[in-house]
């Protein structure tokens, strides 16, 4: 048996190149059951995301396999197969159950330990189980992933720290103040980068948002949409007393606030913390202010070192989740060995040996004064109630079909051989 | 038995401040849960213990050295627990059981003999004045602690340097609120053990305010709190000075019980 991926990423792939390979939409459903009829595929399964396109398949034969899987490809999406095969890569076995839980616990992805990829994952199981493309192996390496994926995630501190510009901003917000909720934030000026800060902030809780900027259409607009208030450019410095957070990201070539400025604004409110995030080019709020004191003003460059810094931790933490992983690996092999026929046979002939000798030692432990010829009979004839019982399914066993695991993991379930309960 | 007790506290102490100390670098679900545990055991031999001495001696156990700095210990950890219990500051414990555990370690070193006492704190006096007096330098020990973590988080921000504590300190206004709330509690305490202290020295020696080395000192760290709270009252002195304020405060506190016993000098020769 052999379990095959066959798929590119963001990293061996350029975004056309994955464009032309996604299965978006009906495209997914339909290419995963024509996967599956292709010849010597047992069972099948596609991920198609932004970042990857992986096919993920079961058969006996991996190099054939393959082969089909490839030409389905490049059938599928019509491109020359050349140009496919230089753009994909193929893993089977060992590498293969590696790889799936590697993509699962997002130590594959673009941004690691970015959580998205565990519930793309999940998603794209969930079509391969209603359209049943997938069976008793997929399905339980699929299972197997997810938990791994949870596993490392709990074990780790992989997805702990922010990795963007903005999530940084959020975090370092939270670990100045207590309550976001209670804190009033100012968006000063627009800005891709600043939106996007000001809606994770939004979304952690703030609740009290003023909006200013050189126009102010520009800030009634930003205001509807942040749910805050408008205030005019000129006035912006009066609110400073009552606001916790600003957000500035103007086209200002100056500085539109002054250490002298803030020093009298602290003085007025108190010297209650406050948050500045500039991340305006040029500066936009002098630099001098972090000087002052329960001021924390952070620039572009700043965030950045900050996120810089997280990288480097996750990279730390990504190591951890491998040796996570490598344990989680040799796990799913020792189940994969089980499913072999030859040591089934044998479990199963004992369990039922085992069964017999118990019911035997019950009996005559109750009837004390049987003869030796009597005990011989009724041995003789547990005997062969068992050995009629498990004749078939050993004879299947031995026999030639073409879902032996299917067929072993049946056996070992109904006839409670593991005695082994799966985590899920 | 009360020594037995005494050092099954101190190893349960130990235990934790050792625990605490390494969750600075790594920490768990598990180490940190250990810690709490022997800490609440450490505190339930030790009131043991305390009781223990009481019922032996027949007066409140904080006439002499050894016993007040147990006690000392013993009040720190009651409002830990407080706090933990209010606030669940992660990581106070690293910051507070190795001064729990100095402090235990200290007073083991010293004469645990019980002697008969002087007339002179066979009085009420004695209890209201020492509690209240441990209780607030208590609230105060807790603050030191509590503002040493402000001034590494604030570190951590202001230099836009953010260490491996970072995550696991709380935040800024968080830290910085308790410490108020620390010294709101803890001056008070201080003032009425500063006025019983002298309505004692008044029926004791027979004035009221002898300017010997402990008053003085006393009336310092008095002073300090006094001006921290009145600076954030009034100026709104918060964050990193009112942080290393509280602990210049807890300071002169030590000196006031340690380095002016050890002078040997002064009325408060008992202790």
């Amino acid at each position: 048996m052999k379990i095959l991926v066959i798929g590119l990423n963001h990293r061996i792939a350029d975004v056309e190149v994955r464009e032309r390979l996604a299965f978006h939409g009906g495209k997914l459903e339909e290419g995963l059951l024509r996967l599956r009829e292709l010849p010597g595929i047992e069972e099948a399964m596609i991920i198609s995301t932004c970042n990857r396109v992986e096919l993920y398949a079961h058969s006996q034969d991996a190099g054939k396999a393959a082969e089909s899987i490839k030409s389905f490809l490049a059938a599928f999406h019509q491109i020359d197969r050349a140009a496919l095969d230089r753009s994909l890569y193929v893993y089977d076995d060992v590498d293969a159950i590696r790889h799936i839980f590697r993509v699962a616990a997002s130590l594959d992805s673009m941004v690691v330990g970015e959580p998205q990829i565990l519930g793309q994952l999940k998603d794209a199981f969930e079509v391969a189980l209603s359209k049943k493309t997938t069976g008793v192996l997929l399905n339980k390496l699929l299972k197997k992933a997810i938990s791994v994926a949870k596993r490392v995630r709990t074990e780790t501190k992989i997805a702990e720290n922010a990795v963007s510009v903005s999530f940084a901003a959020v975090e370092l917000a939270k670990k100045i103040f207590t309550d976001l909720s209670k804190r009033v934030f100012m968006l000063l000026g627009a800005g891709e980068m600043a939106e996007l800060a000001a809606k994770h902030l939004i979304t952690n809780g703030v609740k009290d948002v003023l909006v200013s900027n050189r126009t102010y259409e520009r800030a009634c607009d930003l205001a509807r949409e942040f749910n805050g208030r408008p205030v005019k450019f000129d006035e912006f410095i009066n609110e400073l007393v009552r606001t916790d957070i600003i957000i500035c990201s103007t086209g200002a070539p100056h500085y539109i606030l002054t250490k002298a400025q803030m020093q009298k604004v602290m003085r007025e409110r108190k010297h209650r913390q406050v948050f500045i995030i500039d991340i305006s080019v040029p500066r936009n709020i002098d630099p001098a202010i972090n000087d002052l004191d329960n001021v924390y003003l952070y620039n572009v460059d700043d965030l950045q070192e900050v996120v810089d810094a997280n990288m480097f931790e996750r990279r730390k933490e990504a190591e951890k989740a491998e040796r996570i992983i490598d344990e989680e690996v040799e796990t799913f092999l020792r189940w994969l060995a089980s499913l072999d026929s030859v040591p089934t046979i044998i479990a199963l002939r004992e369990r039922a040996d085992e069964i017999k000798r118990e019911e035997l030692e019950k009996l005559f432990g109750k009837l004390q004064d049987l003869g030796p010829k009597e005990r011989e009979a009724i041995e003789y004839m547990a005997t062969a109630i068992t050995n009629k019982l498990i004749h078939p399914p050993t004879a299947a066993l031995k026999g030639d079909t073409e879902n032996k695991e299917q067929l072993v993991a049946a056996i070992r379930r109904l006839y409670g051989i593991d005695g082994e309960r799966d985590e899920e | 038995m009360g020594i037995i007790l005494f050092e099954l506290a101190l190893t349960f102490y130990f235990a934790a401040a050792l625990i605490g100390l390494t969750e600075l670098f790594k920490e768990s679900k598990t180490t940190s849960r250990i810690a709490f545990l022997s800490t609440i055991v450490g505190f339930a031999l030790h009131t043991v213990s305390i009781v223990h001495r009481y019922s032996t001696a027949g007066h409140l156990p904080i006439t002499n050295p050894h016993e007040a700095t147990s006690f000392f210990a013993w009040c720190i950890v009651l409002i830990f627990f407080v706090l933990q219990y209010r606030y669940k500051v992660s990581l106070l414990a690293s910051f507070i059981m190795p001064i729990v555990f100095l402090l235990m370690l200290s007073s083991s070193m010293l004469s645990r003999e019980i002697k008969l006492i002087s007339p002179i704190l066979q009085s009420n006096w004695l209890g209201v004045h020492t509690v209240f007096a441990f209780l607030g330098n208590a609230a105060f020990a807790l603050a030191f602690g509590i503002g040493l973590m402000y001034l590494v988080q604030e570190r951590y921000v202001k230099k836009k340097h953010l260490g491996s504590l970072f995550g696991r300190l709380p935040s800024l206004q968080t830290l910085d609120e308790i410490n108020y709330r620390l010294i709101t509690i803890g001056f008070p305490l201080l003032t009425i053990a500063i006025i019983t202290g002298a309505l004692w020295a008044e029926t004791a020696w027979g004035s009221y305010w002898n300017w010997d080395p402990r008053e003085t000192w006393s009336l310092i760290t008095w002073f300090i709190y006094a001006i921290i709270l009145h600076a954030r009252l009034v100026a709104g002195w918060r964050g990193r000075r009112a942080a290393v304020l509280s602990m210049i405060g807890f300071v002169t506190i030590l000196i006031a019980f340690f380095g002016v016993k050890l002078l040997k000098k002064g009325l408060h020769v008992f202790l």
